[in-house]
């Protein structure tokens, strides 16, 4: 899972062009959205994608990308238990 | 009739440097066009995270933007009452051919949200917009080249109607290997009468 966790986290910086931060700058609970990085709708889109392409998972519905999208740790959780690839 | 407008500031932008009012403030020193824009927003102190999820149209619109405008706010009225009149050659094509790409193929379809995004040569003005407050007449022409004449008379419609009391002025050319940022602000005070000829002359001047 530690593995997992540091993985998301090097391909949302990437993904999401977030050059002003670092790995090490998110912390595993921190919130992805609103205070922690400040991501927005557009992020929440690229996020979806990035599951798609990298762990065959796809999200269809907004309410429960809301929920997956609330950590670093949440996230990978999801994806362990849902992923295709 | 008397000129009552001025060019204040004007900025050229190119892959290889950058000026203000004819004194080079940066130099290329790579080959690479995105890195020297970080250098450029690097310089500025632009603490703007958004800045980097923008395409290089983008870049270019909003640092041209910025370095005449944050030049002037402590000096200009009313700087937020700035209208954008912004105009190049290829539109957003460059972006436009890589989102293209990424849905090229049936098998790996992953188009992105945030390229989508900049396909439209007016986001970058958007940007701008939202930067420095601006709830202002904006508008983006295509042209096939600069149209002095045209900028000329549609900036001195914007100022005489009263629909703002500056107007920041761009051309933004990016395709292949064209990286070009025009700007020039128009305001009542400078020393350049905001003329068709001298538009063109700092046009040409770089």
């Amino acid at each position: 899972m530690e593995a997992l966790k540091q993985e998301l986290k090097e391909s949302i910086l990437e993904a999401l062009n977030l050059e002003e931060f670092t790995v090490a700058d998110i912390n595993d609970t921190d919130p992805l959205f609103g205070d922690g990085l400040g991501l927005d709708s557009i992020d929440a889109l690229e996020l979806i994608v990035l599951l798609d392409k990298d762990y065959g998972i796809k999200l269809t519905d907004p309410e429960e990308s809301k929920s997956i999208f609330k950590s670093v740790e949440v996230l990978a959780s999801y994806v362990e238990a849902n992923r295709k690839k | 009739m008397k000129n009552e407008y001025f060019i204040s500031d004007f900025c050229h932008m190119t892959a290889e440097e950058v000026s203000v009012n004819g004194a080079v403030i940066l130099k290329n020193e790579t080959a690479d066009f995105d890195a020297f824009l970080k250098k450029i927003y690097q310089l500025q102190n632009l603490k703007y995270s958004k800045f980097f999820k923008m395409d290089a149209l983008s870049k270019l619109t909003f640092l041209g933007a910025e370095l005449l405008l944050k030049k002037e706010s402590s000096s200009l009225k009313n700087i937020q009452d700035t209208a954008l009149v912004f105009s190049n050659k290829s539109s957003s094509l460059e972006t436009d051919r890589k989102h293209q790409k990424s849905i090229q193929s049936n098998t790996d379809f992953y188009p992105s949200p945030a390229v989508f995004v900049y396909t439209l040569p007016n986001i970058g003005m958007g940007e701008v917009a939202i930067r420095h407050q601006l709830q202002t007449e904006n508008a983006f022409f295509v042209f096939e080249q600069f149209e002095a004449e045209f900028l000329q008379k549609y900036t001195v419609s914007l100022l005489q109607e009263k629909k703002c009391h500056h107007v920041l002025c761009g051309w933004t050319e990016v395709d292949g290997a064209t990286r070009h940022g025009f700007f020039y602000l128009v305001t009542q005070k400078g020393n350049i009468p905001h003329t068709k000829q001298n538009i063109q002359n700092l046009y040409t001047q770089r």
